[in-house]
């Protein structure tokens, strides 16, 4: 049974279907190779009895016709669970169990996926490296004490460490990509209002995306498609035609241009990401396609936007956590004193200091100076985007300025840590999709990513970009399981 | 520009987040060292510049008023940290 978990999604959805392997094979497996990894910490909480139960009903009464036949599958713990206690990773929602069923998760169900179980992530998909979470920081299969990236870090550890065949994660500024370029996995920030937000616990409103966390890019695509639909309760959700993402995947991209925007040079950047860089041109041209030099002039302006834009949006999405209706409730000696505690014995460090942010930003005499200049300077970043897709179809970068870094490394500064996601936040400003794929390894042996961004709604393209280049890549994860005693 | 901790004690007041003088002290330092960072917009003129206020350039679609969940109290306040039957209850506020 253990090579049952080495099987891409892609592979298992072909094997239950000529009936290979049963539903329960498969549940089985994945969920003997999760209780092996207690020791990651990917999980905040597990639904392992009733997965079993659900794949033996599956196999009882198979519906092959489905797209996820059987599939087990672990959650990023932002997405409401029906029934199923959903966490943030905050303790102000440690006791939380929604009576309902986030849209993304329900059209995985519908496609006949079993939930394994919730996993970990920064508290309210703050931070970048899963040490803000009330549940503890997650391990990187990669090497012990090595971050696995955040906000989605349980998600990539789990995919990464075969935990879980694929899963999706939520991205906000890089939450996505950059933990799946720290683990040496594929990772997709789809197009804003391509996946609906409805039943994700809410970061920053006008960021926030669902996506698909994958071992290839086949089955990030087959992902994808599952998860991308239109619907009506969320109001910046859209409807247009939506691909058969993994049924068209193509690595022909002859012809295609890439573009490459000098601005993501950035100073400090170690030679082995230039140099991973410039391995991808090459492996673009290996493929047919063309690169371009391009230009995306305010780069530089996009982080600092970005830690206005967000916290603004958090300190208001968050204003509904006050011990009242739902969730902790610490004891105060009147109706303020009970907000005021709650909120400060409920939210960590991370939480805290953005909402301070976002309500200072906020407050009166600052809108104009913080807010409104940060708006401004957001559609100044979507033009320069605009304006290389008068040239190119796609966009390379790095998917990250570095490697993974230690447990611990970069806690005690923010700023440093809030580096990391450069090459990721202006994607989510801009609103655009965007995809990182593993390249190759730094001199520790570490995974690095590379980033290719698509104009809006043209995942499709990108997919293809990431699934030829993956090709000329043949990137090998090494996964030494240094967890499992 | 300097966020001391007059304002640091502001700012928690209109967050509803209590915060003792330590951690004032840890706040005011982080934020400092965010907003000099933040700072580097003002190298940019923006004066001519439309704000982004939506990033999906599409106008929201309209529907019908309609209630689609009927009979959901008890699934409401299932969730509540104190309740009494049909209400949520919070510290006294009325003398």
């Amino acid at each position: 049974m253990s090579d049952i978990i080495k099987q891409s999604l892609t592979e298992l959805v072909e094997n239950i279907k000529n009936k290979k392997l049963s539903s329960t094979d498969v549940t089985k497996a994945f969920i003997d190779r999760s209780e092996k990894s207690v020791e990651l910490n990917a999980y905040i909480t597990n639904d392992f009895t009733s997965a079993l139960e659900k794949a033996k009903k599956f196999d009882q009464k198979p519906n092959l016709d489905l797209k996820l036949p059987g599939i087990p599958m672990a959650v990023k713990d932002l997405f409401c669970t029906k029934d199923i206690k959903t966490t943030a990773g905050s303790k102000i929602l440690n006791n939380f169990v929604p009576t309902y069923e986030s849209t993304v998760t329900e059209n995985i169900w519908n496609e006949g996926a079993i939930l394994l179980g919730k996993l970990n992530c920064d508290e309210f998909a703050m931070g970048s490296s899963n040490e803000t979470s009330f549940f503890g920081n997650v391990q990187s299969p990669i090497d012990k004490n090595l971050v696995p990236g955040g906000s989605s870090g349980g998600s990539a550890s789990a995919v990464a460490g075969q935990l879980t065949p694929v899963t999706i994660g939520t991205d906000t500024g890089g939450s996505i990509r950059q933990p799946a370029s720290f683990t040496g996995i594929v990772g997709l920030k789809p197009t804003y209002g391509s996946c609906s937000r409805y039943g994700i616990v809410a970061f920053a409103s006008s960021l926030d995306q669902a996506g698909p966390m994958a071992q290839n890019v086949k089955d990030c695509a087959l992902l994808h498609e599952v998860i991308s639909s239109y619907d009506p309760k969320d109001s910046t959700s859209i409807d247009f035609k939506r691909n058969h993402y993994s049924k068209e995947l193509t690595n022909n991209i002859k012809g295609k241009k890439i573009g490459i925007p000098k601005e993501y040079r950035v100073d400090g950047m170690p030679k082995e990401i230039e140099d991973l860089w410039q391995k991808g041109i090459q492996y673009i041209k290996d493929c047919g396609a063309e690169t371009i030099d391009i230009s995306l002039p305010n780069t530089s302006y996009a982080l600092p936007t970005y830690y206005i834009v967000a916290p603004a949006e958090a300190s208001s999405n968050l204003a509904r956590y006050d011990g009242v209706k739902y969730g902790f409730r610490a004891k105060g000696e009147n109706l303020i004193d009970m907000y005021e505690k709650t909120r400060s014995e409920g939210f960590g460090a991370e939480v805290q200091r953005r909402i301070m942010i976002g309500t200072y930003v906020l407050s009166s005499g600052y809108y104009d100076a913080y807010y409104l200049k940060a708006q401004k300077v957001r559609k100044l970043i979507k033009n320069d985007f605009d304006e290389a897709y008068k040239k190119v179809d796609a966009i390379l970068t790095p998917s990250t300025p570095s490697s993974a870094f230690k447990i611990g490394e970069k806690t005690n500064d923010p700023v440093s840590m809030y580096l990391n996601d450069i090459f990721t936040v202006p994607v989510n400003l801009a609103g655009l999709p965007g995809i990182s794929i593993p390249a190759g390894h730094d001199t520790k042996g570490y995974p690095l990513g590379l980033q290719i961004i698509g104009k809006a709604f043209d995942e499709q393209n990108i997919l293809n970009i990431a699934y030829a280049m993956e090709e000329k890549i043949n990137f090998k994860n090494k996964i030494t399981d240094w967890w499992i005693k | 520009m300097s966020i001391d901790l007059k304002t640091i004690k502001h700012i928690s007041k209109l967050a509803r987040i209590s915060v003792d003088e330590q951690r004032a002290e840890k706040l005011a330092g982080d934020l400092n060292s965010i907003f000099d960072f933040i700072e580097k917009l003002n190298e940019l003129k923006t004066d001519n510049v439309e704000p982004l206020t939506s990033i999906a350039e599409t106008t929201l679609k309209l529907r019908s008023d309609e209630v689609k969940s009927k009979n959901i109290r008890e699934q409401i306040i299932k969730n509540s940290p104190q309740d009494n039957e049909d209400y949520f209850v919070v510290p006294k506020v009325i003398e």
